[in-house]
């Protein structure tokens, strides 16, 4: 199992994941970094994600969209608050309008990542803070929630 | 805050209880009132706070389907990174025996 632990805190509205993997930071570093590995895990499989700008640098921003299996798309866009090599990583995930630029009307949430390098292993622990429940809300809804629920079916139904 | 699922509380009896000062107690209850994960009503001279159980049950919900998008992202994260080793592996095999 490469899923530690998840902990969802409902009062603070935060999600704590720990994940382990058998790699080096560097290398888990790596699937952060380079938009053409993150495409291959951020988004669900029937809404695959692809970045179409990186600027990965703090106060940079990276542009995307998932794609569904209709053809439609939801945007997004992260802005990059700290950036420590093979260590951490703090960004805003919000929501893209049509043409791809931050909607600042919609919500976003803070996202937090940090890896941890042991005895050849590497722990990856990710915060998601949402600002309050509307936002949660949203998020779900906005375009994820049906094609989550349809790839995680189909995960169930390999496991 | 753990202890205002238990019913209603007055906010002087929380800060009292958690040893901190009621303006600090005030502020944290407004800020969980704002999310509506509690409601407060004056009763008297006190005023009361009580968890909103409708909301923190939808917090739970929406917080597990957050949860299964992360699973789903870590188990795929794991899968590359494993590929990516026994690449790795494959190619230091090649490089053990020459032509």
């Amino acid at each position: 199992m490469t899923v530690v632990s998840t902990s969802p805190d409902k009062e603070n509205l935060t999600l704590t994941v720990v994940g382990e993997f058998n790699a080096p930071a560097d290398r888990v570093w790596d699937i952060w970094q380079d938009p053409r590995k993150l495409e291959q895990w951020w988004g669900p499989p029937t809404w695959p994600a692809t970045f179409t700008e990186f600027d990965f640098s703090e106060g940079g921003e990276a542009k995307y969209h998932m794609t569904g299996p209709e053809g439609e798309k939801a945007g997004g866009y992260w802005r990059f608050q700290v950036i420590e090599a093979n260590r951490r990583i703090r960004f805003l995930d919000g929501f893209a309008d049509q043409d791809g630029n931050p909607d600042e009307a919609m919500p976003a949430m803070v996202m937090e990542m940090t890896l941890d390098e042991g005895a050849g292993k590497t722990t990856m622990t990710t915060v998601t803070t949402f600002n309050s429940l509307e936002d949660l809300e949203q998020v779900l809804e906005m375009g994820m929630e049906e094609g989550i629920r349809e790839a995680m079916g189909q995960i169930d139904a390999l496991l | 805050m753990g202890k205002v699922s238990l019913g209603e509380q007055s906010i002087s009896g929380l800060a009292r209880q958690y040893e901190v000062s009621f303006a600090a107690i005030q502020k944290h209850v407004s800020v969980l009132e704002k999310a509506s994960l509690v409601t407060k009503r004056v009763d008297g001279r006190q005023k009361l706070v009580q968890n909103n159980p409708e909301t923190l049950r939808r917090a739970t919900e929406l917080l597990a389907e957050y949860e299964r998008i992360w699973t789903h992202r870590i188990n795929a994260i794991g899968r590359i990174l494993e590929t990516e080793s026994q690449a790795d592996d494959r190619k230091r095999a090649e490089e053990r025996t020459p032509e």
